[in-house]
């Protein structure tokens, strides 16, 4: 896969218009996720009803990748459980930090983020919402990119 | 020698670009690719490359020279003190300093930053106290004297800068009070690339009895300092930022004030007698060098020296200058791209911001295409704030770099634009 594709049209589409974007009046959750590395912050909303995911919003400054994710991110999440959430988030996870492709065709169209892989100091970009919405559903307030040590140690790795 | 004529007409290299290419052989890294194209490397402000005269001198160093310093009588301990002091000579030369134990060698600007914090600031500096620093610091500039401030209960005064990244050395002047005790100041941002009027500012700090302490990390790479000239009374850059190796850097300090001053780090060779009930420290420069130093890049920094003279400053800086009016004039051609910072008394140094595109994407398309640049905060959040922005790209440039490249980042830019634009 060629780098350049990974700003592809549905990453651009996103990027430009991202789905659920802004914020809840009175949110259940809410957190804020940080990568101290590039500037990138999200701020993440949720309306938790009977263990649903009944409501999520984002907003924030962000890159390409960064705001794609959290656009899709919310999309996939919303409707679910937060223990379904919890397992994308480490489906999701597992993508980019461990390359498992085995079951990516159940990541559906969060797939096409797989080639921030080949990205390794963008890795993070993509990951942050994930963490936010893990802090948020875990009733921390903050996430930061800081903390994910296999996600630096890729991009340790690999320099 | 063939650098210093490449440099020296740099109107008739622009015609045969002979002069160019053998500067450019000069430094192996510059042929390397990256995927199918060849590097363009325009981070030069982060870190610079090595000319292959420098690679030789660590090599002969470690094949013939090595032993440790100042420490035994015997053959290479001879010849590795000599040589570790002649560099320092060379350092005292290249800035100008009245004497050579005024040039203390550090492990880098930060280190240098951190010694005069602990060696100055926390023997001279009390509760109540002020410090001045500007708004265009890195935060190595930054964070050292916010530890003392918390320790002490002084008070950090921040001299603003306008929008074209200028400081406003009128507000600067009006923040002078009697308790004002010590002054930072950058010679030149490495974000944005301005040149601060230094010598009138330091001017300004000593009619007020206060000494200054200037952060010349992007200063020293690209023109010519002189200390006695600027009567700072501390100067600091990294051997890393102008072709030398990373681990070493200067702190230079005036004599009267490096004796006035507590030690930074206590250990072998910065005292001269040590008993449990006693210890007497060492004279300047040995007193704040500590430990065994990073000889070999020490040395290797002496002969970055060598190479930068041999070309020559004011001829690296004319060249420069030219690289930033050529590439100011195309970026500030391109629709959607903004300088940040874009005033007239600049190093070859150049933010931008792109129009709906964030830095880290511009970063990573530039890349695709073999151009190094950096996206960020520069190390200078508060510039970042001043200018509300999170993040900007940033080309800095050095002597080796061609206008060639320079399109090639403009062809990079649009290619980035198109990208966005599907
Ligand atoms: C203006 C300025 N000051 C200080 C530093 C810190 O230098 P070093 O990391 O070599 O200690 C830098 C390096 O980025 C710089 O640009």
């Amino acid at each position: 896969m060629s780098q350049k594709s990974i700003y592809q049209e549905v990453i651009l589409d996103h990027n430009r218009k991202p789905r659920n974007y802004g914020s809840l009046h009175s949110p259940t959750h809410h957190a804020t996720g940080h990568n101290p590395l590039c500037g990138d912050r999200i701020d993440l909303d949720i309306n938790m009803i009977n263990g649903h995911i009944e409501e999520i919003a984002f907003q924030g400054e962000s890159c390409a990748i960064c705001k794609a994710s959290s656009s899709m991110m919310t999309n996939a999440v919303k409707g679910k459980t937060s223990q379904e959430a919890e397992s994308l988030i480490q489906e999701f996870r597992e993508m980019l930090v461990n390359g498992e492709e085995k079951d990516l065709d159940h990541l559906g169209r969060l797939k096409v983020l797989a080639g921030v892989r080949d990205l390794p100091t963008r890795v993070k970009c993509a990951i942050l919402p994930w963490h936010t919405l893990h802090a948020a559903m875990n009733s921390a307030d903050s996430a930061t990119t800081e903390a994910d040590n296999h996600a630096n140690e890729l991009v340790a790795n690999t320099h | 020698m063939k650098m210093a004529d490449a440099l020296l007409t740099p109107a008739a290299r622009q015609t045969t670009a002979l002069g160019m290419e053998q500067l450019r052989a000069d430094f192996p890294i510059l042929d390397i690719k990256v995927g199918d194209n060849p590097l363009v490397y325009l981070d030069n402000a982060a870190s610079s490359q090595m000319p292959q005269a420098v690679i030789d001198r660590l090599v002969r160093y470690q094949k013939t020279q090595h032993a440790n310093i100042h420490r035994a009588v015997h053959h290479l301990s001879d010849l590795a003190t000599q040589e570790y002091e002649s560099a320092r000579r060379k350092l005292q030369r290249f800035i100008g300093a009245h004497e050579d134990r005024e040039v203390i060698f550090t492990s880098g600007t930060t280190d240098s930053i951190n010694l005069v914090m602990h060696g100055y600031g926390r023997k001279f500096i009390e509760s109540g106290d002020e410090i001045i620093l500007t708004a265009l610091e890195h935060h190595s500039n930054i964070v050292p004297w916010q530890m003392l401030a918390e320790e002490k209960g002084a008070h950090i005064r921040v001299v603003p800068i306008n929008d074209a990244g200028e400081l406003l050395v009128d507000e600067y002047e009006k923040l002078f009070n009697p308790r004002t005790r010590f002054v930072g100041l950058s010679h030149v941002s490495n974000a944005l690339g301005s040149i601060n009027p230094v010598k009138r500012m330091i001017a300004t700090a000593h009619q007020h009895g206060v000494p200054v302490l200037i952060d010349g990390a992007q200063a020293a790479p690209h023109m010519k300092i002189d200390v006695q000239d600027l009567d700072c009374d501390f100067y600091a850059f990294s051997a890393h930022k102008m072709c030398g190796p990373t681990g070493v850097g200067i702190l230079y300090g005036k004599a009267r004030l490096l004796e006035s001053m507590q030690p930074f780090k206590g250990g072998g060779d910065m005292i001269t007698s040590v008993s449990f009930e006693k210890t007497t420290y060492n004279e300047i420069p040995y007193k704040f060098e500590a430990g065994t130093p990073p000889i070999a890049a020490v040395i290797g920094f002496g002969a970055a020296i060598d190479y930068l003279e041999q070309i020559g400053l004011d001829a690296i800086a004319a060249y420069e200058h030219e690289l930033l009016v050529y590439a100011s004039e195309r970026i500030r051609q391109i629709p959607g791209v903004k300088i940040v910072g874009d005033c007239p008394d600049k190093v070859a140094v150049i933010s931008f911001v792109m129009d709906g595109i964030h830095p880290h994407d511009v970063g990573t398309l530039l890349n695709q295409d073999g151009i190094a640049v950096r996206t960020g905060h520069h190390c200078a959040q508060p510039i970042m704030q001043r200018f509300r922005v999170a993040a900007t790209s940033r080309a800095s440039f050095s002597f080796y770099n061609t206008k060639k490249e320079i399109d090639a980042l403009v062809e990079g830019i649009r290619s980035v634009q198109k990208v966005f634009a599907q």
